[in-house]
């Protein structure tokens, strides 16, 4: 018969043939025929562990009726499924009564209250009266678990959610259930914490208010919340996420479950830095800096600082110009600017990335993977940052994958990573040096050698250090493209839409839709006009020229070279020669405060269109609120400049800047605007096209560092002091201070003593900082943290070396 | 600074091996721990949640769980008194009055000099001799006032013959490094075992 | 002889030696019956040498055939047990069930204090016949004189060549690993016993899927067997599967251990013949438990553990034959019968059984969780004398959430009660929380009366709305 599909089996529900899949849950294979079995423990992502018995049913397979949890029983031929008989109803009542029995009823007062799962199916399914007349369990009220998250245990219901998902999803087991039987209940190790990167999604998945988190307790009620679904931009993940606002203020964030990314988790940075939104420092008004007073920033028009900006544009000339940053703007602000730059001031010195990433025809000429493509893959090859702190929930998929035994992951970093505890093999090497030691296993008889010549691959590549420069990753993808012809690339990019501002052109010698300068489209000839001919300078090209005088005008698109480019001493002495530096921010970072003229755009929450993460999946962006003061979009200030440098962008509306895109980039052709509002693209419009190519360079091995050195390794953290961070009240608190790690044989050696302060000496500075013995590191490196409060490690760094050494002396 | 003593470290280690996986050497552990300081300190279950590969919290979910694991000090005896229904049936709650006025204490306390606390505890598969107790896990039955009696004042002498609080078995399980066959984690255990196949067998 | 054992060997108090075939309690009358000396000028290790000449499916076979019904409770023939490891999924593993906690229960602990190797030596058959490469052998954790005594036995079995690598000179190797628990009584049920023994809390895993002999002990098809039905194995091999089934009958040959505590003259514990022997021959019995104390009247015995429905005098003619007790409404679950003679009062007998389960919770279904709780917390205040009325019903209703349906009970026929069958629907995962309501719900079904005195002249309660609303 046609209808006996492989794999499915058909049962039952009451009385309506139901096609499931052979080995799915029977509650699963409900939900999708529209059938509501109610449910607290059960979680579609996480192993059914059939505790709360809300979810029995009546299950027949023919030895007669018997009331089964429908999260533990798969689905069989010919099964035969009753949820509404007497026992069922019978027994959910039951268990509601048994739930509200300890639970305090506090509900007025409560996070959830209106939104709650116990609640909800106490009205659809509970008896609607307690007999229960003892007295209740009581605990001390709302602890803190953590800095993030506030459990009330009275609220609980012990469903083991919150429990599951710190021990299986984040393998961060810090939450446990503790005590037997009446007296269960859910709790840290005494000062041990629940700081888990990935502790909100706890309060998330809670059934009821037992779990809530800090900065949204008490803020609004659920029914005061107006929600839209939208893209979260923190870094390059790109996660599904629920914008939630309450009276035109930002007030939640929630995941959304997309089978191809997020799978409805959030990082605790992307979950809660919609505060920095909110914040009273953003700039509302544009700032000019004082004619008469060089330290003095003056509120300004728009008009001035707007004739400003341009008077600065055309006196450097084409030449004598570089725009540096991107990533934070929706694709059709990349695309806008890409388009001001090549068209009309007529200059391809434009970077997107901040000397911390992968040159972008690199980026565009891999083949390409995708998230799902890595978690299917026999081995997922890691080169890069430690994903647990650049690209959490890349991590967090890896890490499920890895653990459900589906692929398998092998790191090579010259430094210990957060994926450890779940990577099959973690190769340590020099710093720079990863291209050496995977060409020696690949070359030796190693079972891991087979494996990646005969399985499949899927690289992650990118820079694992800051210290070092882009060419130990450049060798790492060269000799895996030679090597490994069959594997295809996740690049680790760093910051939000950066894969997209590269997509729009936001790279030197790239336009956009990934062709190369010198091969535009038709389309783009057409529309453009205009398009230089040779490609244009880098972010370390353009910091060079400026701190050579060469290029007199640096545009800042809400980049902050000061604190993430890696060499510190450059970028001051850049925006200090540049005779004007015009900033397009939220805020006043460091590099923003010395600009010249200061233009206020849009954050998260108040923008739409579209953004795009690293495997190249178009997702929508929903404007959530109205942004403060005179605030503009991005796109908008590419216009007005147009029209001031005396061309015309004609760009009227972010739609309309889509369609235009839609037509010029030959890899986004087809992505039509109404996909783009479609459904389809709620889980993303993956576009993997490109026709750039790109030439390898040959690299030179690092130098053998010297005796009396340290090689200097410096990654990321999440919690860092990157703007939203130290822009959310709640989570600046969060970022450690820096420490450098250093083995402590080479403590020893040099008589240091863990934890005093050292002098630390490289090429471009000396300074004081605690040293820390820390034994999982190689002899003979130090690592520090690229971003904490107060410090950067690039103040050590000099941008063009290969690799760089550190001393460290006693005070 | 480590909470096992050298000695305990080192029976620690070997107790690990004996599992296919660290984690089964939890309880033993804990039981270890127990008996070097006479309850679970924190201390003790953060070393144990390094020696077995795991969380602190989830050593004291473990921990937790399980009734004679205590996580304060106790008395150097812990007597248990069975309550379930044998003992009950022949006269428990009389035999516990008797204990709570004995030793001045109420069930759960610990006696002011350290040296009894009093617990009322499940059955302790003993029925036919009820009621019955246990003064660190070893029987007593049958047991009358008198001998309740009889029963403190022997144990307040200096060497009765029970250990302290925390020292269950007293004699080790040895495994001889000559003839052990040695625990493999079951993923790196793929066929049958030899007797199964061998041609011995077969014949 | 009793006598001798209950005051020379302390730790080993009553057991009553009685005239009927001795299969596991054959040794129990020397003093230095635990001693590998003794077991072996008793033939002991003799069956494991024999069974070394066989090839294990034809040991497998042997235990099959003698159709030994599991002693942990369940009642489930062991050789068929062995049968449902998946073939081709390797390692498998053995864990020996010596926790015994079951209220009314005692007879495992006598078994490891008294004949440890006999133990040894059935684990031993076990793992050859079935391929398992590795035993733990999980004691209850408050039995240190248990502890003491395996202990020692597998140090003197190790040393003289009976565990480990190349067991008397055969291929055939094995590990066996003494394990304590840390008391739990749920850690019983054979998944919270793997649970426990895989470093966690002792939470029972829902079966299907997880039935140990598929995925049990680090997910690996695993043997769960109870102490006393291993320790039958050395006579099985020895004297052949069918000298077993002329034991007893058909479908409960051999013995079985009992253990008869309460308001009898003689409790004990005793070896009797599974499926013939009848409670009154064992409660009322000259060489057995000798009638009730002080000849009284017997008012009610729980057959078969603290978990088990009760029985009335009018039960006393049935035999140890689950075929037999089932239809009347209770099961022999592990040999424990605890007697409550006319002087009982019932409601306050129910209580320390309701008490004992609702403490023991694991904690992981609500029904129990909640539910075993507050049954106790009503029973209480009507054994208090505090209760109502209506408590009596709302113990049955809550009991029911448990348990919905009909609950099994005995036929009191001069009450005009008719007998319901065992077993019963339940919506927790394991038998923890149906056992809290058991002795009540046996209580109140059989002794109304006792229940409806104590509640006498106590308003009812009034109801309490939920406020759901916001
Ligand atoms: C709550 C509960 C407690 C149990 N306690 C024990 C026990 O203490 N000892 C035991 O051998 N079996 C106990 N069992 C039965 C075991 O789950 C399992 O069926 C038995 O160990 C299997 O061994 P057998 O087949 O040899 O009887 C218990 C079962 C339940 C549901
Ligand atoms: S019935 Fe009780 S003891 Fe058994 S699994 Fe459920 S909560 Fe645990
Ligand atoms: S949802 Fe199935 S038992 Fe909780």
């Amino acid at each position: 018969m046609s209808d006996s599909v492989p794999n499915e089996v058909s049962v039952n529900i009451n009385g309506a043939e139901v096609r499931a899949k052979a080995g799915e849950m029977l509650i699963a294979a409900a939900d999708r025929a529209g059938v509501h079995i109610p449910r607290f423990c059960y979680h579609e992502r996480m192993s059914s562990v059939g505790m709360c018995r809300m979810c029995l049913v009546d299950v027949d397979t023919g030895r007669g009726p018997m009331l089964q949890p429908s999260c533990m029983v798969p689905v069989a031929e010919g099964m035969s499924v009753d949820t509404q008989s007497e026992d069922t109803k019978r027994a959910q009542e039951g268990i509601l009564e048994f739930l509200l029995v300890n639970h305090p009823l506090d509900c007025p007062v409560c996070d959830k209250g209106g939104e709650c799962p116990l609640q909800d199916q106490t009205m659809a399914y509970g008896p609607g009266e307690s007999r229960f007349v003892e007295e209740k369990r009581h605990y001390e009220k709302p602890i803190p678990i953590s800095d993030l998250v506030h459990l009330d245990r009275e609220r609980c219901i012990l469903c083991d959610r919150c429990t599951r998902f710190a021990d299986e999803i984040a393998g961060d087991p810090l939450i446990h259930f503790t005590e037997r039987g009446n007296s269960t209940q859910v709790l840290t190790f005494p000062d041990e914490p629940f700081s888990s990167y990935f502790s909100g999604n706890t309060v998330q998945i809670c059934p009821v208010g037992a779990l809530t988190a800090a900065p949204y307790r008490f803020k609004a009620r659920p029914w005061d919340l107006d929600q839209v679904e939208s893209t979260c931009t923190t870094c390059s993940m790109g996660c599904r996420t629920a914008v939630q606002s309450s009276r035109n203020e930002l007030v939640r964030y929630l995941g959304v479950d997309i089978e191809s990314v997020n799978h409805g988790w959030l990082c605790d940075k992307g979950r809660f830095n919609f505060e920095a939104t909110n914040s009273e420092e953003r700039l509302t008004v544009p700032l000019i800096r004082d004619p008469n007073d060089e330290r003095q920033l003056l509120g300004s028009d728009w008009g001035s600082a707007l004739a400003n900006a341009a008077e600065a544009i055309l006196d450097a000339g084409s030449d004598g110009i570089g725009i540096i940053g991107g990533s934070r703007l929706t694709n059709e602000d990349a695309y806008a600017w890409s388009k001001l730059a090549r068209s009309i001031i007529r200059t391809d010195n434009l970077d997107a990335q901040l000397g911390d990433g992968l040159p972008a025809e690199l980026v565009h000429s891999l083949p390409p993977a995708t998230i799902a493509d890595a978690c299917e893959a026999d081995t997922v090859l890691v080169v890069g940052p430690d994903l647990k702190e650049e690209l959490a929930i890349l991590h967090l998929r890896l890490r499920g994958a890895a653990t459900k035994g589906h692929t398998k992951v092998v790191e090579i970093n010259a430094a210990p990573s957060g994926c450890e505890p779940y990577v099959e093999r973690a190769i340590r090497c020099g710093s720079g040096e990863a291209a050496k030691y995977l060409g020696e296993i690949l070359n030796s008889d190693d079972d891991l050698a087979t494996r990646l010549r005969e399985g499949s691959v899927v690289a992650v590549v990118g820079r694992s250090s800051m210290a070092e420069s882009d060419h130990s990753s450049i060798a790492v993808a060269a000799l895996i493209r030679d090597e490994l012809p069959h594997a295809t690339f996740l690049t680790a990019l760093r910051r939000g839409n950066v894969r997209g501002a590269l997509d729009m052109g936001l790279a030197p010698g790239v336009l956009p839709g990934r062709t190369a300068i010198d091969n535009p489209s038709s389309a783009l000839d057409d529309i453009w006009g205009y398009t230089p001919s040779m490609k244009g300078l880098d972010t370390t090209g353009m910091l060079q020229a400026a701190a050579e005088g060469k290029i007199r005008t640096l545009v800042l698109l809400g980049a902050d070279p000061l604190s993430d480019f890696p060499d510190r001493n450059l970028a001051a002495e850049a925006i200090q020669r540049a005779e004007t530096v015009i900033s397009l921010d939220n805020f006043l970072t460091a590099s923003s405060a010395q600009a010249d003229i200061i233009l206020p755009t849009t954050a998260y929450g108040e923008q739409g269109g579209t953004t795009t993460n690293l495997e190249g999946r178009i997702s929508r962006l929903t404007q959530k609120i109205t942004p403060p003061g005179s605030v503009r979009d991005d796109w908008m200030i590419a216009t007005e400049l147009a029209w001031r440098l005396g061309g015309d962008l004609n760009l009227t509306s972010k739609e309309q800047i889509w369609r235009e895109i839609e037509q010029v980039a030959p890899s986004h052709a087809g992505v039509t605007v109404e996909r783009i509002m479609s459904e389809e693209a709620r889980e993303g419009i993956l576009v993997q096209e490109s026709s750039v190519e790109y030439i390898f360079p040959s690299v030179q091995e690092p130098p053998i560092a010297d005796g009396y050195g340290l090689r200097l390794i410096s990654g990321r953290k999440l919690w860092d002091a990157s703007t939203t961070t130290s822009m959310s009240p709640s989570l600046r608190p969060l970022a450690e201070a820096p420490v450098l790690k250093v083995h402590p044989t080479d403590l020893q050696r040099l008589g240091i003593l863990s934890g005093s302060d050292v002098r630390v000496i490289s090429t471009r500075s000396t300074e004081n900082l605690k040293a820390v013995a820390d034994e999982s590191l190689e002899r003979g490196t130090a690592l520090l943290p690229f971003n904490q409060p107060g410090f950067g490690a690039n103040r050590f760094i000099d941008a063009t070396a290969a690799v760089n050494d550190i001393r460290i002396e006693t005070l | 600074m480590s909470f096992f003593s050298d000695e305990n470290t080192r029976l620690a280690e070997e107790i690990i091996k004996r599992y296919p996986k660290a984690r089964s050497a939890m309880i033993p552990l804990l039981h270890l721990a127990q008996e070097q300081e006479g309850w679970v300190t924190e201390a003790a279950m953060a070393e144990i949640a390094e020696l077995v590969g795991t969380s602190s919290a989830e050593v004291l979910g473990t921990c937790s769980f399980y009734e004679m694991f205590k996580r304060e000090p106790v008395g150097k005896y812990l007597i248990n008194i069975c309550t379930t229904m044998s003992c009950a049936l022949m006269g428990a709650a009389d035999l516990m009055q008797h204990a709570e006025k004995a030793l001045g204490v109420k069930s759960g306390g610990t006696t002011e000099d350290g040296m009894f606390t009093l617990e009322g505890a499940e059955c302790q598969a003993a029925c036919t001799e009820a009621p019955c107790l246990q003064v660190n896990y070893r029987h007593r039955y049958r047991v009358t006032a008198d001998e309740f009696d009889a029963m403190l004042a022997e144990l307040s002498t200096p060497d009765p013959g029970v250990p302290e609080h925390g020292v269950l078995s007293q004699i080790r399980q040895h495994i001889p490094e000559k003839n052990t066959v040695g625990a493999l984690p079951p993923e790196e255990v793929n066929a049958p075992p030899v007797w199964l196949n061998t041609e011995e067998d077969q014949s | 002889m009793s006598e001798m054992l209950g005051t020379e060997i302390a730790h080993a108090a009553g057991f009553i030696a009685n005239e009927t075939p001795r299969i596991v309690t054959a040794r129990f009358d020397y003093e230095d019956s635990f001693t590998l000396e003794r077991y072996e000028i008793t033939g002991g290790y003799q069956a494991l040498r024999k069974a070394l000449q066989q090839a294990p499916e034809d040991v497998h076979k042997e235990v099959t055939n003698a159709t030994l019904l599991g002693r942990g409770g369940a009642g489930f023939p062991a050789g068929v047990k062995w049968g449902f490891c998946p073939p081709g999924v390797w390692p498998r593993y053995l864990v020996v069930n010596g926790d015994e906690s079951e209220p009314g229960t005692y007879k495992d602990r006598l078994l490891m204090e008294l004949d440890p190797h006999q133990l040894i030596e059935g684990c031993l058959i076990a793992c050859y016949a079935v391929g398992l490469s590795q035993c733990f052998l999980y004691v209850r954790g408050e039995m240190a004189v248990a502890q003491e005594r395996i202990a020692r036995a597998l140090n003197d079995a190790y040393e003289a060549g009976y565990i480990g690598r190349n067991i008397l000179g055969s291929h055939f190797s094995v590990d066996i690993v003494l394990h304590w628990g840390a008391g739990a009584y749920v850690v019983g049920e054979e998944t919270a016993l793997i649970e426990s023994l895989e470093g966690n809390r002792g939470m029972p895993r829902l079966k299907p899927p997880y039935f140990p002999a598929s995925i049990g002990l680090y997910g690996q098809p695993t043997i769960v067997n109870n102490v006393e039905t291993l320790s039958n194995l050395p006579w099985i091999i020895d004297n052949g599967a069918d000298a077993f089934t002329n034991i007893g009958t058909e479908t409960s040959p051999g013995t079985r251990m009992v253990a008869v505590s309460g308001h009898v003259k003689r409790p004990g514990v005793y070896e009797i013949v599974n499926g013939t022997t009848t409670f009154r021959d064992l409660l009322y019995g000259q060489d057995m438990c000798g009638g009730i104390r002080d000849d009284n009247q017997l008012k009610a015995f729980v057959p078969g553990g603290g978990s088990a429905p009760w029985f009335t005098p009018d039960q006393l003619d049935l035999p140890f034959e689950a075929s037999q007790v089932g239809p009347q409404g209770s099961m022999l679950g592990s040999g424990a019968i605890m007697v409550m003679d006319e002087t009982t009062d019932i409601p306050a007998a129910a209580l320390t059984l309701t008490k004992f389960y609702a403490h023991e919770s694991c904690g992981k279904c609500v029904p129990c969780r909640e539910g075993g709780t507050w049954l106790e917390q009503i029973l209480r205040r009507v054994v208090d004398g505090r209760g109502s009325r209506r408590d009596l019903d709302l113990l049955i209703e809550v009991g029911e959430t448990i348990c919905p349906g009909d609950f099994p009970h005995a036929a009191v026929p001069s009450k005009g009660i008719e007998a319901k069958p065992f077993p019963y629907k339940m919506t927790t995962i394991c038998f923890v929380g149906p056992s809290a309501f058991a002795p009540i719900h046996s209580a109140l079904t059989l002794f109304r009366e006792e229940f409806e005195a104590k509640v006498a002249g106590n308003d009812d309660r009034v109801l309490i709305e939920v406020p759901v609303n916001v």
